[in-house]
């Protein structure tokens, strides 16, 4: 059993919880992901690992209410415990000295792009970050991405925030000013698409999260199309060549749940980007 | 001498009609007398070629001589002796190749239904409410870890804890049982019997970790650094094959392996669980094996209306045991054999609507005597579907491999081992579907057996094996 240590609304829909599990702890790695099943008869979800601890053996999950597993998360409190939290799963991000790296992020993105971040600048690389929500009230601990960042550009769709927009047109304007080498995209879909437009050229990554059953390369529900063969996002990524995604088609994937209702031709569009 | 009754007692099996329907056991197993007349049709030969048959080599007249004497403790012990999973095997063994095949009744009629037997032994002993363990060797003080808790490795497990070593078994999932549990459906072996089974070899010290992903949470070397003296890779054959043709990637699309995990290890679609089944009315499951027949089955019961098999050569070459393909069919299953998909269609959001299929006929045998499908130019058709289900086989999941320095893999990524089950690293041994690819649970046990007697020799002598690299 895996307890929830603590749990903290840092946005109205969004929490962050430490759980104690020391095995993933231990083991955890930039951009590592694990499944989650709140009890028995739950669903296995995959959580991108926000933060870990090795000395406590806790690891902090960053769980957005969109579903019914996130929405049942988000009724437990600390001193609840998971029935299964298994990881670290998948590929952990390249790390190195890459020159200047813009790291963008939206939504959930910006607490777990902050790991790979902190390795990326810790191996020599700079960062320069871009993150964007509807409103201040959505921006998640912006502070902890401008720890590790030479400069973090806050942009919110409202203007309550920062400057008034979404992440394309400073990812641009960063693009050109700093010369940057190498793109990191954490966020939506339609956000990691479209960076991957403004990046073409640029060595550019982005962290899929497609539906996963087992998490361990057994189902094939995560398979995506990158440079037209499929690859598994459990054991082949997370982390793909943005360039090489079919983005069509991973969106319609993501849509798959549930047949009718929800999904109808709007579902998958982004709410915070006016693009779609 | 009595006159040999050459015809078997059927068992009773659920009605086509009202069984696909429900998710409950087809086969109904045999009552008591049904079992003591059909063990009275074993002729007590001398020469026990069902044995021979039997991968673990199970006493086979000696087990239906007990029960034929009404001692079924006795029957279930000598059943146990060599089949820790005789309640499993009892279900989901391709009998009629193996041990059935051998019998001598075959020669003139219905071979004894072993198989049955088995079943009816198991299913008493379950029943009973002591559970009765065989004898352990005295604790030698020496740790093995196994990786994957399927057929290979509760065997392997099972009769190393009975040799007295210390034993922990690594499993991936949320449960233990591995393909007996996410890929076998509940109407052809029941869960309960799977967790009953792996209950008893937990009862005799078996220690069963879930959740622990060897590779990734911990690498096979870390496990010597840790103090196990030998590991047993019984990570099966879990990677789904794909057809690799356009569209494939389309939603409404699954593999065998996702459809039945949905399922059969999620629960999907039964009150109070969560995983969803997201399915439509129409649906093709691709493949002529086993587990075509079991996702077209399990379809079937999760509500849809129509479901076809396609297969790209006959009924007649299927590789599904005969058993299947008949229960399938009598349950509604359309068999669209001679018949191939070139390419998926979808609608605006990405979800599957059809599939364009060629046409196909037979050709000269391939290498293994069966005939070679060959496409029919100009045959094209387009099938109209919303769901598909590809279930062409699987291959071994690389994870363990491409985290072990040492540990060689074949081409086509099993494990190579020797014909005790060791393999190319020092201490290291694997079998089941991991080393010989998909097959069956009987073979997989066969071989988690003669790795945990090699395993044993080892750890009473490692001085002839290669070191161990505890550098870890």
């Amino acid at each position: 059993m895996f307890k929830i240590l603590a749990k903290e609304a840092i946005s109205p829909t969004v929490n962050l919880f430490r759980i104690e599990a020391p095995s993933v702890a231990r083991a955890a790695r930039p951009g590592q992901f694990v499944m989650l099943m709140t009890d028995e008869q739950g669903e296995r979800i995959p959580l991108t690992i926000a933060n870990w601890d090795e000395a406590e053996g806790s690891i902090s999950l960053v769980v957005s209410s969109v579903g019914h597993t996130t929405l049942k998360l988000a009724t437990m409190q600390p001193g609840d415990t998971l029935a299964h939290v298994v990881g670290p799963l998948g590929k952990s991000t390249e790390i190195g000295n890459f020159g200047k790296v813009a790291c963008v992020a939206t939504g959930y993105g910006m607490l777990t792009i902050v790991p790979p971040a902190k390795a990326l600048k810790a191996a020599g690389s700079r960062v320069f970050s871009v993150i964007s929500a509807p409103s201040k009230s959505e921006l998640l601990q912006p502070e902890r991405l401008g720890e590790v960042s030479e400069r973090l550009i806050v942009t919110t769709a409202d203007g309550s925030a920062g400057r008034s927009g979404w992440v394309i047109e400073p990812l641009k304007e960063l693009l050109v000013s700093e010369g940057i080498d190498r793109v990191m995209a954490i966020g939506s879909l339609c956000m990691m698409k479209l960076v991957s437009e403004a990046s073409r050229g640029l060595k550019t990554t982005v962290s899929l999260n497609p539906i996963m059953v087992d998490g361990t390369g057994m189902c094939g529900a995560c398979r995506v199309s990158l440079a037209g063969t499929p690859r598994f996002a459990c054991v082949d990524g997370p982390e793909f060549d943005a360039h090489e995604v079919d983005w069509d088609l991973l969106m319609a994937r993501r849509c798959s749940y549930p047949m009718e209702a929800a999904c109808g031709e709007s579902a998958y569009r982004c709410r915070s980007c006016a693009q779609w | 001498m009595a006159e040999l009754n050459l015809s078997r007692v059927e068992m009773p099996r659920q009605d086509p009609l009202i069984r696909s329907q429900n998710f409950l056991e087809v086969a109904l197993g045999y009552s008591a007398t049904e079992a003591l007349s059909e063990a009275a049709r074993c002729i007590q030969c001398p020469k026990h070629p069902c044995t021979g048959g039997c991968p673990v080599g199970v006493d086979i007249p000696d087990f239906i001589k007990a029960l034929r004497e009404l001692d079924l403790a006795s029957s279930s012990r000598i059943l146990k002796n060599k089949n820790k999973l005789p309640g499993i095997c009892g279900r989901v063994c391709p009998q009629e190749t193996q041990c059935e095949q051998s019998c001598v009744l075959a020669r003139r009629g219905a071979p004894v239904a072993i198989g049955r037997l088995e079943r009816y032994v198991a299913d008493w002993e379950r029943r009973q409410d002591a559970l009765e363990l065989p004898l352990r060797l005295p604790p030698t003080g020496q740790k093995v870890a196994v990786v994957g808790s399927g057929p290979a490795g509760l065997t392997c497990a099972a009769d190393l804890a009975v040799a007295g070593h210390a034993v922990t078994v690594f499993e991936a999932l949320h449960v233990p049982g591995g393909v007996l549990m996410y890929g076998i459906p509940e109407f052809r072996l029941p869960k309960a019997i799977v967790r009953h089974e792996v209950d008893s070899i937990m009862a005799l010290g078996v220690e069963v970790r879930l959740d622990w992903v060897v590779g990734n949470i911990l690498a096979v070397d870390k496990l010597f650094a840790l103090g196990y003296q030998a590991v047993f890779l019984g990570t099966g054959a879990g990677l789904p094959m794909f057809m690799n043709v356009p569209g494939e990637i389309f939603s409404g699309i699954y593999s065998a392996n996702e459809f039945l995990t949905r399922v059969n290890l999620m629960h999907a679609g039964e009150p109070g669980y969560d995983t969803p089944l997201p399915m439509g009315s129409q649906v093709a499951v691709i493949g002529g094996g086993n587990v075509a027949m079991d996702a077209a089955r399990c379809a079937l019961r999760a509500g849809a209306e129509r479901v076809f098999i396609v297969y790209r050569r006959t009924k007649a070459e299927a590789p599904a045991r005969a058993e299947e393909l008949e229960n399938a069919e009598e349950e509604g299953v359309v068999f669209c054999g001679l018949t191939n998909p070139v390419r998926f269609l979808a609608n605006a959001r990405g979800w599957v609507t059809a599939m364009e299929c060629l046409k196909m006929e037979l050709g000269e045998p391939d290498a293994k005597g069966r005939r070679r499908p060959i496409p029919k130019p100009g045959s094209n058709f387009i099938m109209d579907v919303d769901t598909v289900v590809i279930a062409l086989g699987t291959t071994p999941n690389p994870l363990v491999p491409a985290t072990t320095p040492g540990l060689d893999i074949h081409p086509e990524g099993t494990i190579i081992v020797d014909k005790e089950g060791h393999t190319t690293k020092p201490g290291v041994w694997a079998g089941g579907d991991a080393a010989t690819g998909a097959a069956t649970v009987i073979s997989a046990m066969g071989a988690g057996r003669t790795a945990a007697s090699s395993i044993n020799a080892y750890l009473k002598d490692p001085s002839d094996w290669p070191a161990i690299d505890q550098t870890g």
